[in-house]
């Protein structure tokens, strides 16, 4: 038999943030995680520390996880390769010159300040830049992270804090008794808490409809890709301001060199064989996109893709915050691939949640009441 | 039923024969090839203009080699030949390929996998300097450059090849300073029942061993370093049997372990794979005829087993017969009867081989932690044993992720197979347990460059 | 055949790969971008990729695979991308 204060149920990003700040709070803590801790869209994401380009009333939770990148990596123990470099979107067209100077104007009131930048300041001060944009918006104060490391990182944060991580411990069900959930597991294990955050994911779908609670729920692979290493040349975070999925493309370039890059659609994903493709014509399609944006890697070579198990919310909001109908189940899951930069800030605030019953940062646009409503 | 659409990649000796029995049967396959000319690296071709006589090139392989040759020239007009073609990734019914900056899909009904092999190479300190080269690429360099990688080299690793390029490297009037096996001379003793299958290859490595007289021979090494220089390798240090360290003086090593399968498409293509005990390696779960447990996929060649040129030249007809059967073309019984028969003898020898100059498995766990062991990333040994040690990687693939080992340019080619035996001997474990590196598209580096043509429809 | 090395001029041999004719003039390729030194290729086969090159205008060539071609310019000292106008 286990007791704890709460038990967290998948070890991504957002499990393993919050057992770490669950801890901070003094809460006794246990994390059950299928594999290992960050395997799938907390570890094959693209690595965007990024506020610029978000849906606004996420903004809050946004800036309250960029000043917990900040603190890193003094606050885990653990470098995660975090850098302020700046994100920049480019545009092609002059619908998306409007659309970013609506974005910067609505996102200011949030704190979120944006600079608009000419087609001739753009090559001046980013000479990379293809001759197609004509404007770009520059977030001064976002940056990248390894996503590879940063689960892990504040898994092991958190068993340091005291919390108890279990991996290869698979959550076979959840049942809410008089006092405590009942949590059983694939190894035969019983875990009982008063408190339970369901964080797992695009599985995160499944485990609400098993607590009564379904939502609409796609699940994808992110198509990513990177570079051999080359001379550090590209210091920003790239991206594209558009409506139109093909011509989306992100790229951004670690100190060691390697280009890192994803867009332009996704791949199948399946959450029983546990794999996520990479479809060969989308990393062709990603060439051109990358051509366009950066002219100079048409000179390089891509040396591996991969891609992950993310999942996609109907609305593109993810679902955060407390069950509509289970007193003590709380969710942190359907992240729509953009969840890595909130990842601190969600633990940060779930824990908040978790150990007052309120946070002090707006989370209700992402309840899950938003779907048992329009049913 | 129309005629299935065959795809074999690779033109070494399995692909040849493959693309051969195919072409007899009616069919027109598609062979795509890595390669300028055919041949595979066994049997490489020099360039054109290059007018060295096949026994200068082959040696006692000559005879082989010009009939490779002779069959693949014969099948012009009847194949569709891609050469200089990467095979960048595969789906089901559809091979990648890119060509000059230019992509392409092949479909198909059946696809033959004759990828061929690489060195198996284990990490010594120093094996990055200006001057180390595999063992396979320095032999590579005599046929198809007609270049040796050094004026004084010494040959450090294990296996009947070990002997034969040092042999070939003497003959081309190249100073060999030593020749240094961590094979125990013992080991060639027991391995003796399994090789008597083919007595044919023990006399002709009498015969090599009797070139090689006056050459230092080691047995049993431990090696300690290669030596060098701002400009290369300068010398190599190793441990005999019996402990005593000697020094060579040389300005190049070629280095290699045996070979290793090139199983990233079987890979990539869903091919189940299986521990193999006595290499020690991970190979893509084949049957003796070629099939998978893909529908569809074939492999052949030492891309499925390493069976040297005569036996891939058997698997490659062999993954011939095995597609044609499957789509309903009659192939004799007595063909596949005799082949499955003759191949059985050569996979009876590369056991033997294998337990003669066995793996050396207990050398790759002692690199020493400051050795690199990734080539591509510079990584450590010390790096990968601390995945182990401080961040709990119970497995290769979580290894790589945390520390980078195996994600480089080459994609854990040259690292994996004595990665998995540090992490596993870091961890306490049997090799299997820490697992293999899982394959990674593109097959090798693709760049950017590369376009998809405008309004062109494969067939 | 006549070549650029380091911005000295080298010959070579037609039928020569790019990587025979760079370490006839020298012994090295390319410099590990992690500092840890020179290389000068390793498998001689298309599969280890530890000899790509940089050519003056910033284009990569795997040196073992590639046939070297009149007037070509390599550097092997350094990286030579991003080109910017």
């Amino acid at each position: 038999m286990h007791q704890s204060d709460v038990i967290v149920v998948g070890g991504g990003l957002m499990g393993a943030a919050t057992a770490f700040f669950l801890r901070k709070r003094g809460l006794s803590v246990t994390l059950l995680e299928r594999g290992l801790c960050g395997q799938q869209a907390s570890g094959t994401n693209f690595g965007n520390v990024r506020r610029q380009g978000r849906f606004l009333p996420q903004l809050p939770l946004a800036n309250r996880s960029r000043e917990i990148w900040g603190r890193l990596p003094e606050l885990i123990g653990e470098d995660v390769e975090f850098i302020r470099t700046g994100h920049l979107r480019v545009g092609y067209r002059p619908e998306h010159v409007g659309m970013m100077e609506a974005y910067r104007d609505n996102a200011a009131p949030y704190g979120l300040e944006l600079e608009l930048i000419s087609a001739n300041a753009l090559r001046e001060r980013f000479p990379f830049i293809g001759p197609e944009a004509i404007a770009g918006s520059y977030s001064p104060n976002d940056g990248h992270a390894n996503p590879r490391l940063s689960a892990p990182a504040f898994a092991r944060a958190a068993t340091r804090a005291g919390a108890k991580v279990v991996e290869n411990c698979e959550v076979i069900s959840i049942e809410r008794g008089v006092e405590d959930f009942r949590v059983e597991t694939k190894t035969g294990d019983i875990y009982r808490a008063p408190m339970v955050q369901v964080s797992a994911g695009a599985w995160g779908g499944r485990m609400a409809a098993a607590m009564g609670e379904p939502v609409p729920i796609q699940v994808k692979g992110p198509q990513m890709g990177v570079t051999e290493p080359v001379p550090y040349a590209i210091t920003p975070v790239l991206g594209v301001t558009t409506k139109d999925l093909p011509e989306v493309i992100y790229a951004r370039q670690v100190t060691r060199g390697n280009i890192v890059f994803g867009g332009v659609g996704h791949g199948p994903a399946d959450l029983d064989t546990i794999r996520a493709r990479v479809r060969p014509e989308v990393t062709l399609q990603q060439f051109g996109q990358l051509k366009r944006i950066v002219p100079a890697l048409a000179k390089l070579n891509i040396i591996r893709v991969w891609s992950g198990i993310e999942g996609y919310m109907r609305d593109d909001i993810p679902v955060m915050g407390p069950s509509a109908k289970v007193p003590g189940l709380f969710y942190a899951f359907g992240f729509c691939g953009a969840g890595f930069q909130l990842g601190p800030g969600v633990g940060d605030v779930m824990a908040e949640l978790i150990a007052t019953g309120a946070t002090t940062t707006p989370i209700e646009p992402f309840s899950i009441a938003r779907f048992a409503e329009k049913a | 039923m129309a005629a299935p659409r065959v795809v074999i990649v690779g033109a070494g000796p399995a692909g040849v024969r493959a693309a051969e029995r195919l072409v007899a049967a009616g069919l027109r396959p598609t062979v795509v090839d890595e390669g300028m000319r055919a041949g595979g690296q066994i049997y490489r071709q020099q360039p054109p203009g290059f007018t060295r006589r096949p026994e200068e090139l082959y040696g006692t392989e000559a005879g082989r080699a010009v009939a490779v040759h002779g069959a693949f020239a014969a099948l012009a007009g009847r194949i569709d030949y891609l050469p200089e073609t990467l095979a960048w990734n595969i789906e089901p019914g559809l091979l990648h390929v890119a060509r000059d900056g230019v992509a392409r899909k092949l479909p198909y009904d059946a696809v033959i996998l004759a990828t061929g092999a690489t060195d198996r190479l284990l990490p010594v300190p120093g094996w990055t300097r200006a001057g180390v080269y595999s063992l396979g690429g320095s032999q590579v360099s005599l046929k198809a450059q007609a270049c040796a990688i050094g004026a004084r080299v010494a040959f450090l690793g294990t296996g009947p090849l070990l002997y034969l390029v040092a042999s070939q490297y003497l003959k081309a009037g190249v100073e060999v300073a030593a020749v240094l096996d961590t094979s125990p001379a013992s080991a060639r003793f027991k391995a003796l029942p399994l090789m008597a299958s083919r007595p044919g290859l023990l006399v002709k490595g009498a015969a090599l061993m009797w070139k090689l007289r006056g050459v230092p021979i080691l047995r049993g090494v431990t090696p300690l370093a290669i030596d060098g220089d701002d400009s290369g390798v300068t010398g190599i240090r190793v441990k005999d049997a019996g402990g005593r360290e000697h020094r060579f003086a040389a300005d190049a090593v070629a280095m290699g372990w045996h070979l290793r399968p090139e199983t990233q498409l079987a890979d990539l293509a869903g091919v189940p794979f299986e521990h193999d005990a006595l290499s020690g390696l991970w190979m893509a779960q084949v049957q003796a005829d070629g099939r998978t447990a893909v529908k569809g996929v074939y492999l052949a060649g030492d891309g499925a087993r390493i069976l040297g040129a005569d036996g891939a030249e058997i698997a490659g007809t062999l993954a011939a017969t095995s597609v044609l059967a499957d789509h309903g073309i009659q192939v004799p019984v007595a063909e596949v009867v005799e082949l499955i028969g003759r191949r059985a003898v050569m996979d009876r020898f590369r056991r033997g081989l294998l337990r003669a100059f066995p793996w050396p498995g207990h050398l790759a766990a002692a690199v020493p932690d400051d050795t690199l062991l990734c080539r591509c990333e510079a990584i450590t040994a010390g790096e990968l044993r601390r995945s182990a040690s401080d961040l709990g990687a119970p497995e290769v693939n979580r290894a790589k992720a945390l520390t980078r080992v195996g994600m480089g340019r080459c994609q854990g080619r040259y690292c994996g197979p004595a990665g998995q035996e540090i992490l596993a001997a870091a961890r306490g474990v049997a090799l299997p347990e820490v697992g293999r590196l899982r394959g990674q598209a593109p097959v090798k580096p693709l760049s950017i460059a590369t376009v998809v043509p405008l309004g062109v429809e494969d067939a | 055949m006549g070549l650029v090395i380091d911005g000295e001029p080298a010959t070579a041999l037609a039928g020569d790969t790019l990587l025979t004719a760079v370490l006839t003039n020298g012994r090295q390729l390319r410099v590990s971008e992690f500092g840890d030194g020179a290389r000068a290729g390793f498998c001689l086969m298309g599969a280890c990729q530890d000899c790509w090159v940089y050519t003056e205008d910033g284009d990569r060539l795997r040196a073992c695979s590639t046939p070297v071609a009149e007037g070509m310019r390599i550097v092997t000292k350094g990286a030579t991308w991003p080109r910017l106008g």
